[in-house]
Order: C-alpha cells, then sequence, then structure tokens
C-alpha cells in the first residue's frame, strides 16, 4: 500500500488520496475511542492522544520500506497503526491484554512490534533517539539499505541526549530520518520558553544534518518532505532532519487542565485540522463525496469496533508469567 | 480526629506546596526549579499558584535538560543560594544522575571540606498507577548507597510539611522521595506544624510481637496489615524509616530488640536494596535477639508491568504482609 519511496513527488491522485485520508482518519477515531475508554477505566496509566497531529506520522510513514525501522515516543498509536500493527493488537495492549502488541505490560506509552520494526514507544523524553542512531548503525554496519525514522516532540531538542545522538548520526553518516514534531508545546512548556534559538532545523544544520521545516497540518506537504528526506538518507549521504510543525489539539494527558494555553489559540489550529483540510482539498478536486466519507467513516468505525470487541475478549497474562522476559528465554547455544 | 481551628484537613500534595510556599516566604535564597514547576502548575500539582505568588524567578520553569538544571543547582547551591530542584520522576533523574552522583555528592570531600552544597532535590518515586516500566520505579534505596547524599522519604502529612524546610537548612545535599500514590492521602495537620527532625526514624504503631519495618509508599500498607493483625491478636510494631541515608540504626535495632522478630517491606527490589542492608544491620547488631530470621516482602524483580493485575502482583500488599507476618509468629 505505501508509496514508493522513490517517488520524491507524490501526486494527488485519487486512489493514493482516499489512502492518506484513511489513515488520518483511523488515528482519529481510534483515539477518540481511546478518550472515551479511559473515562469508562477500560484504559489506565498514562493517555497521550496524537489528535491534530495526524498528518505528521501519516506523511512521513509513506516514505518508509517495509524493512524500515521506526521509534516513537509515548505519543505512538497512531504511527503504530499507520505501520501496519493492527488496531486489535494496539487496542488490546491498552487494555493491558496479554492478546496485546506488548503483552499488556506496556500500555499505551509502550508499543513494540518486531514484524513491522516497531522499537517502541518510549516514555523517557529524548531515549529513543540514541536508540535510533544504534539502529542506523547496525543497518550501516550490515550493508543493508534501510531507514529508521525517529519521531519525538519539540521538548527532547532540550535534552543532551538529541544533541548526543545528532552529532553522532552525522558524524557517522548513519541512515536516521529524525522526524520532529514540533507542536510548540512540552507538557506546558512553550517552545519559546524553553530554547533560546526556535528555529529548530538550525540546530540540527549546526551537525551538517539537512534540515527542512514542513507544514505538518498539511498532508501532502508532510508526504512529499519525507520521501525527498527518505530518498536522501537511503542514498547514504547520512541523516535527514525534518521540522513537521503541528499542534496537539487535546491535552498533553489525561489530568491536564491545559492553564499554559488559550482556548482561542486552539481553536486557531482547529482552522488548520488536517482531515478537513484534506477533505476540503479533495472535494474541491472532485475525488472525495459525501457517499466516499460515509463509506470511509464506516469501514473506519468497523475496524475501530473489531478493535474494542477483541480487546474486550482478551485475556489477563497469567500472574505466575510475571517474570518472563526479564531475560531471554532463548540461551546461548 | 475532628476539625478545630488547632488542626487543618489537607492533602499530602497541599502539606508539600505548603512547605513549599513557607520556605520561599522565609528565605529569599530559596528558589524552586524544574520542568512544568511554574506554568502547568507542576505535573502532580504540587506547585500550583505558586508562581503567581513568587513569580517566574523564584517559580523556574526549565526546559527539559535533567542534567543541566540538576547541575545549575549544585552551582547555585555552591554560590549563596538555596535551589529546590524538582525532577518529575524518579526515572528520569537518571538523566542527572551524573551530576547527582559524580558531583552533589563528591565536592564536599574531594574538595577537602571547603565547598558544600545545599541543594534540596524533590522527586516522584514509586507504582501502582499503571504508568509501566518507566515511570513506576522505587530507585531511593539505590540512592541510599550513594555517601555525601542524603535521602529522605516523607509517608505523612507532617513529614510532607515538615521535612523540607530541615532539608534546606542542611549544608548537604538532601533528596527528598514522595511517593506519587501519597498526593492525594487526606488527613488533619495541625495548624502550627512545622519543621521536623530529618535524622530519626519513628514508631508510627507500637507493638511487641513483630516490627515492620518500612518507608514511604508502603508505610499505610504495613499500617493496615498491622490493624488486620491486631484483630487476630498479634500485635505489631510498625516503624517508618523516614530517613534511608543515613539510616537510624539504633531505632531499627532497639524495636527489634523488643520485639525480636522483623520484617521489611520495601517497593523496591530485593537484590542489593535498602532492605538487604537493614537485614544487614540487624544480623550485625541484634542477630541474638531475633526469634527467626528476618524476612522481606519487596517489589517482584521485574521492570514494572502495565496490566493492573501483573502491576498489584509485582507490588508489595497489605494481604501479602499480614500473610508474611502470621507465617513468622506461627512458626516461632
Ligand atoms: C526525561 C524526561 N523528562 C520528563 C518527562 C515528562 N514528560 C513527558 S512528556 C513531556 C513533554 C514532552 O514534550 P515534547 O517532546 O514536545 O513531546 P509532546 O508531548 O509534545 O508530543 C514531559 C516533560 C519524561 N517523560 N522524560
Amino acid at each position: 500500500m505505501s508509496l514508493q519511496a522513490d517517488r520524491a513527488a507524490p501526486t494527488l491522485e485519487r486512489e493514493h488520496s482516499l489512502h492518506l485520508l484513511r489513515q488520518m482518519l483511523r488515528i482519529r477515531r481510534f483515539e477518540e475511542k481511546c478518550a472515551e475508554l479511559y473515562g469508562a477505566t477500560k484504559i489506565r496509566g498514562f493517555l497521550h492522544l496524537y489528535i491534530g497531529e495526524e498528518a505528521v506520522a501519516v506523511g512521513a510513514i509513506q516514505a518508509l520500506q517495509p524493512d524500515d525501522a521506526i521509534v516513537a515516543t509515548y505519543r505512538e498509536h497512531g504511527h503504530a497503526l499507520v505501520r501496519g500493527i493492527s488496531a486489535e493488537s494496539i487496542m488490546a495492549e491498552l487494555y493491558g491484554k496479554q492478546e496485546g502488541c506488548s503483552r499488556g505490560r506496556g500500555g499505551s506509552m509502550h508499543i513494540f512490534d518486531a514484524r513491522t520494526r516497531f522499537y517502541g514507544g518510549n516514555a523517557i523524553v529524548g531515549g529513543g533517539l540514541p536508540i535510533a542512531v544504534g539502529l542506523a548503525l547496525g543497518d550501516k554496519m550490515q550493508g543493508r539499505d534501510r531507514v529508521t525514522a525517529c519521531f519525538f516532540g519539540e521538548g527532547a531538542v532540550a535534552e543532551g541526549e538529541f544533541h548526543e545522538s545528532m552529532n553522532l548520526a552525522a558524524l557517522w553518516k548513519l541512515p536516521v530520518l529524525f522526524c520532529c514534531e514540533n507542536n510548540l508545546y512540552a507538557m506546558g512548556t512553550a517552545l519559546k520558553r524553553s530554547e533560546s534559538e526556535v528555529d529548530l532545523c538550525l540546530k540540527a544544520t549546526s551537525y551538517e544534518i539537512p534540515a527542512w521545516p514542513v507544514d505538518g497540518m498539511d498532508i501532502i506537504e508532510c508526504e512529499r518532505a519525507a520521501c525527498r528526506a527518505a530518498l536522501a538518507v537511503r542514498s547514504g549521504e547520512g541523516p535527514c532532519f525534518l521540522e513537521f510543525r503541528t499542534y496537539r489539539f487535546r491535552a498533553h494527558s489525561m489530568y491536564d487542565p491545559q492553564l499554559y494555553r488559550t482556548k482561542e489559540e486552539i481553536e486557531e489550529w482547529k482552522q488548520r485540522d488536517p482531515i478537513s483540510l484534506f477533505d476540503a482539498r479533495m472535494r474541491e478536486s472532485g475525488m472525495l463525496t459525501d457517499d466516499d466519507l460515509k463509506q470511509l467513516e464506516e469501514e473506519v468505525a468497523a475496524e475501530i469496533n473489531r478493535a474494542v470487541e477483541f480487546s474486550e475478549a482478551g485475556t489477563w497474562e497469567p500472574i505466575e508469567d510475571i517474570g518472563r522476559f526479564v531475560y531471554s528465554e532463548r540461551k546461548p547455544s | 480526629m475532628t476539625t478545630d481551628d488547632k488542626t487543618v484537613r489537607m492533602t499530602y500534595r497541599e502539606a508539600m506546596r505548603q512547605a513549599l510556599r513557607d520556605a520561599l516566604s522565609r528565605d529569599p535564597r530559596v528558589f524552586l526549579m524544574g520542568e512544568d514547576v511554574g506554568r502547568y502548575g507542576g505535573c502532580f500539582a504540587v506547585s500550583k499558584d505558586l508562581l503567581a505568588e513568587f513569580g517566574p524567578e523564584r517559580i523556574r520553569d526549565t526546559p527539559l535538560s535533567e542534567s543541566a538544571f540538576v547541575g545549575a543547582g549544585i552551582g547555585a547551591a555552591l554560590n549563596g543560594m538555596r535551589p529546590i530542584v524538582e525532577i518529575m520522576t524518579v526515572n528520569f533523574s537518571l538523566l542527572a544522575l551524573d551530576q547527582i552522583v559524580n558531583n552533589a555528592a563528591t565536592i564536599l570531600y574531594m574538595s577537602g571540606g571547603q565547598f558544600n552544597v545545599p541543594l534540596v532535590i524533590r522527586l516522584t518515586t514509586g507504582a501502582g498507577r499503571q504508568l509501566a516500566a518507566q515511570h513506576s520505579h522505587s530507585l531511593e534505596g539505590w540512592y541510599a548507597h550513594i555517601p555525601g547524599i542524603k535521602i529522605l522519604a516523607p509517608a505523612t502529612l507532617e513529614d510532607a510539611r515538615g521535612m523540607l524546610w530541615t532539608a534546606l537548612e542542611d549544608p548537604d545535599p538532601v533528596l527528598i522521595f514522595e511517593h506519587g500514590g501519597l498526593y492525594n492521602m487526606e488527613g488533619e495537620l495541625a495548624a502550627d506544624t512545622g519543621a521536623v527532625e530529618i535524622d530519626k526514624a519513628a514508631i508510627r504503631r507500637p507493638g511487641s510481637d513483630i516490627s515492620l519495618i518500612t518507608y514511604g509508599g508502603t508505610l499505610g500498607k504495613a499500617m493496615q496489615a498491622a490493624d488486620e493483625l491486631s484483630q487476630a491478636g498479634i500485635d505489631a510494631e510498625v516503624v517508618d524509616l523516614r530517613t534511608l541515608r543515613p539510616l537510624d540504626t539504633p531505632t531499627i535495632l532497639d524495636s527489634v530488640s523488643r520485639t525480636h522478630r522483623a520484617v521489611i517491606i520495601d517497593e523496591g527490589w530485593r537484590s542489593g536494596s535498602i532492605s538487604a542492608e537493614i537485614s544487614a544491620r540487624i544480623m550485625e547488631g541484634a542477630f541474638y535477639e531475633l526469634d527467626l530470621p528476618v524476612e522481606r516482602v519487596c517489589s517482584a524483580e521485574v521492570p514494572m508491568p502495565y496490566a493492573k493485575h501483573l502491576e498489584d502482583a509485582a507490588l508489595p500488599q497489605s494481604p501479602l504482609i499480614a500473610e508474611t507476618v502470621r507465617r513468622m509468629v506461627g512458626a516461632s
């Protein structure tokens, strides 16, 4: 389904556009359901929603091949869904059931999936970047032509691990696609209150990493930028950095009174809702009708219903197994 | 207890906030810094409203830079200030471990006594809220391994209110571990309550049959177990360590010498832990007072799982504490 990575300038053709719209809708509806299930205490712990930022994951992941890797943060349901981890196994994970992709051990913040090379779900801000560097190092040393996409929020840019990772990746010319999701706030801290230099691309270029800002509310822009950057990374020239300018419409997590931003600001950004924008654009060019959308919504709703049913029917891992996987079960031969 | 004008009803969170407010009002050198302590109101709402009261110079939001702002706390402490650095959770303090262990804990000694570091670090610790393996660990016992820092674990409203000021007056670095499960705990506190000593353990419940030795987030569970045991005619004493370094060994040995039995309850892992240390001290100092071996109820040796039933099973719980005690008392 995913676009050829060497296709640097995707055109707005109908089938592909419907695919992008569907992916964004899947994330939006899945997470709306998550919020509801959190209220019903089916999901617990921390739950960070990606609503408003869907175009970033959907666009960026179009640039990946099936054997590329992803490292993400605790705000990763969207990336996992788009990458092809089933809604069932993600939802079951959020329920804490053993049918979940991480057996119910990780929950919302720690989605892992070996089949799609999805290396978490990291809940330490900045913690995923060095791992992405290492995954890319492994590929390079083994002569594999793969890319590691690393997603992180702009808050991570303040951490030493960000800078150390940028330098290493550039120094060793590693195939990492750094995808910074700049939604302007790290919990309650606005970028301008935490960075002396708010131009994030400048930070990457200071490490000799090519970097581009991207309109993170425009799915086509996200896809185009990611395809172009992934092409450069794949060519062996080293990492690239994309700053996706986006916005989270919801609270940081489920316990955030949002004292740090105004309702007006949120409303203003909602005018640029990536789904509505793309919906309007498709209609304008005659690629989407009410019926198309209705059908899409129905299919997505059915998928989410199946995920909830699957999770409800899921089972609890036996307590006796609590100690499994602290260490590997496979012993050296 | 009832509310009259001599006591006030409040939560642990509010007690901690009052302690902060009090310290900030009393000493102009005191300031609070950490992630989201200001505009967001603190990730656990402890510092809510303090920004409006004390301004952004003294309620300082920091970027996500644990190593840098903990180090900056050390520098400011060396240079005449009295910083309170908040780290959201103990897991994130690992990004600042270098500053804590290699600098805060060593500078006084390395400098031959010239430079002391009057720094206070507050951090949340512990599990119980299904936050999984990167937000739930209890590493205070691990920090208690380090000479040069002091480790406090307020488990009561009074200690939440009173330990901070004493820690600030201490010339050396003090880490205060607040168990995340305690913030909503509510109770009565004397209106004129103030600073408390930080070098003594406390007997929270006197008893004669067995000593339950614990601290922080498991104090409540030990008290609950003791209540339950009293109905079965077992009179358990509960010792709240309050401070994990330096340990108040005399209070521990004294209790064990009276009860002749001891269980240590700790949310940390048991291997190489503070519970192991306490057990060793009992062996060293009160071996011949014991009727039977010391036992421990600790967390399962796994990274904390998300699923509730697994998390519950991983943590020390009062039924298991009570069961352990019944077995020990029955056996001797
Ligand atoms: C090292 C570390 N410090 C603090 C936190 C607590 N925390 C979790 S998310 C977050 C904000 C991160 O913001 P950003 O990187 O911009 O990502 P966003 O949540 O906006 O997607 C903070 C402070 C953490 N998880 N890890």
